[in-house]
């Protein structure tokens, strides 16, 4: 796995919502292929981070780059344009999203909603999006839920169907913000199962959780987010086993009680 | 615990007697009151009608009549036509309500204001006589037409109707985004969609859930709203009917070939609002059999 160019790339990112500061100068670099995960208490920023780089928020300062491509600018001389809808839009192709609260298109069915973003983005031919999608509804093992509507699905059954809408566009880089929160505690391990197949081959992942024991299985990388800032970052063995900082030990302490 | 006291055994005891006993349903006199109340009073309204001065043979005689069916088709098309044109108004003018841009924002709250804040009868009058103001209309040295030419009743008509209820219409289109979760719109973003796109694929789409049924209702007051045109000559079919009992003073005979004709037209409606909503409720709860998805995927 090469470290550089790193896939997402984040510098001195500030976020602010009025008066809260939901991200203060984070940066962070993310290797090809690598999975990273990012804990931290609720209200950390940890999900704002994520929604900045999938431009769901407008960054206030610093600035980020996917895959070489600054994003959400463009550079004229000493100053950055913002970019506009289309050009966002065709950014955020790099860049897939899964939800908390999933957030299937309640009107189609499974497959609809994952041939969805194929057929009118990437104008792809209906016949191979649908072919495209079943190999992916078999690879999250819902095959036979095709054309069940999102509300004839269970929490987990949601998810995968989430994660394969995600994985159809063929982004670059996979975001999952707590991916698992949502779900009643015994569809966490079909979900984590997926996430960990993709792991295996070879996506990048950025992966905003509350699993540590996933994260510790998993993850190249996690980063321990407190108030808007990236506390301590490393291998999962020392920051989710034996943390230097007193918050993340504190965090873990009450993550595990 | 300690042993039951005596009388709780003996409730035991009859529990299991009562247990064997028949069942008599309840019932409900009222209902049977209430029925033969009602369908006195609807036999004597037959009857009324029966009895009254009615030439039911001219009813039958002007209920095809060419000018009264005529006057039906007018009704007809213009309903749609001004649905038509008031539905893309109000999807229009709900998406620039709802827009970050001032000007926009501004624009639409505007329209709403002006045409929601003045009687449609006003509103008529002021197309057909827009010529008082504008006696030419077009681009000045390429196309001109004489605003009279323009204005006919049918144009000033469906601009009246049609402005009028896209003012009413952009509402509850907003009302119908309103609905739909953010995290739909979040979704079909982060897969790469532009904010048109969005609205067309996956918020208006949820949206017609919320829509319909208002805007069905609307439908269904277009058809007789129509009938306001008369003021300004349009010919519709309760204009028709009037000069037909002008003529020859069979007033109560030409109401009812009128009023039988909207009904059918607006049950014709209804039962087209009841399929609408059913194939817009796809993915909301009640399960359908799967034979009815074939096709449209």
């Amino acid at each position: 796995m090469s470290l550089y160019p790193p896939m997402v790339a984040v510098r001195d990112v500030t976020k602010v919502f009025g008066s809260f500061k939901a991200l203060s100068s984070v940066s962070m670099e993310i290797a090809r292929g690598s999975v990273q995960c990012i804990i931290g208490p609720s209200g950390s920023g940890k999900s704002t981070f994520l929604r900045c780089i999938n431009q769901l928020e407008k960054i206030d300062r610093g600035a980020m780059c996917v895959d070489g491509e600054l994003i959400g600018f463009r550079r004229v001389g000493d100053v950055l344009h913002e970019l506009t809808d289309a050009e966002v839009a065709r950014q955020r192709l790099a860049t897939a999203m899964v939800f908390q609260r999933f957030n299937l298109f309640s009107h189609l069915s499974a497959l609809e909603n994952i041939i969805e973003g194929p057929i009118t983005v990437l104008n792809r031919p209906r016949a191979e999006a649908v072919d495209e999608a079943m190999a992916l509804l078999e690879r999250v093992g819902l095959p036979e839920k095709r054309d069940a509507y999102p509300i004839e699905l269970s929490g987990g059954q949601q998810q995968r169907v989430a994660i394969a809408r995600a994985m159809a566009m063929r982004p670059k880089v996979m975001l999952f913000d707590e991916p698992t929160s949502a779900l009643d505690p015994e569809l966490v391990g079909e979900v984590l199962a997926v996430m960990r197949d993709l792991a295996a081959s070879g996506t990048t992942m950025i992966v905003v959780t509350h699993e540590l024991a996933f994260a510790r299985e998993v993850a190249e990388d996690v980063a321990f987010m407190d108030k808007g800032e990236v506390v301590e970052r490393g291998p999962p063995a020392v920051v989710l086993s034996k943390p230097n900082h007193s918050r993340t030990q504190d965090f873990i302490a009450a993550v595990l009680r | 615990m300690s042993a039951p006291p005596p009388s709780s055994v003996k409730a035991m005891r009859d529990l299991a007697e009562v247990a064997g006993l028949r069942i008599v349903p309840r019932r409900f006199y009222g209902r049977w009151i209430a029925a033969i109340l009602i369908l006195g009073v609807f036999a004597w309204i037959v009857k009324a009608f029966a009895d009254g001065q009615i030439a039911w043979n001219v009813v039958a005689q002007f209920f095809t009549a060419p000018a009264i069916l005529s006057g039906l088709v007018n009704t007809v098309i213009m309903t749609a036509c001004a649905m038509a044109l008031g539905i893309t108004l109000g999807v229009i003018f709900a998406v620039m309500y709802m827009s970050p841009n001032p000007v926009l924002r501004g624009s639409a709250l505007f329209y709403i204001w002006f045409f929601r804040g003045t009687p449609l009868l006003l509103q008529l009058l002021l197309w057909f006589n827009l010529a008082l103001v504008f006696p030419k209309l077009g681009i000045p040295g390429l196309l001109e037409m004489r605003t009279v030419d323009v204005m006919t009743p049918f144009v000033a008509t469906l601009l009246g109707l049609g402005m009028n209820q896209g003012a009413y219409t952009a509402e509850v289109i907003r009302s119908g985004i309103l609905s739909v979760d953010a995290g739909q719109t979040e979704a079909a973003k982060s897969i790469g969609m532009t904010r048109l796109t969005v609205l067309r694929r996956v918020v208006l789409p949820q949206a017609m859930r919320v829509i319909i049924p208002p805007v069905g209702n609307e439908f269904i007051s277009m058809v007789k709203l129509t009938s306001i045109a008369s003021v300004i000559q349009y010919s519709e079919i309760l204009r028709n009917a009037q000069t037909i009992y002008y003529a020859n003073a069979r007033v109560i005979e030409l109401l009812i070939v009128a009023a039988a004709w909207y009904l059918m037209v607006v049950t014709l409606l209804q039962l087209g609002q009841f399929f609408l909503e059913r194939h817009f409720s796809k993915g909301r709860g009640e399960r359908r059999p799967r034979a009815d998805l074939g096709g449209k995927t």
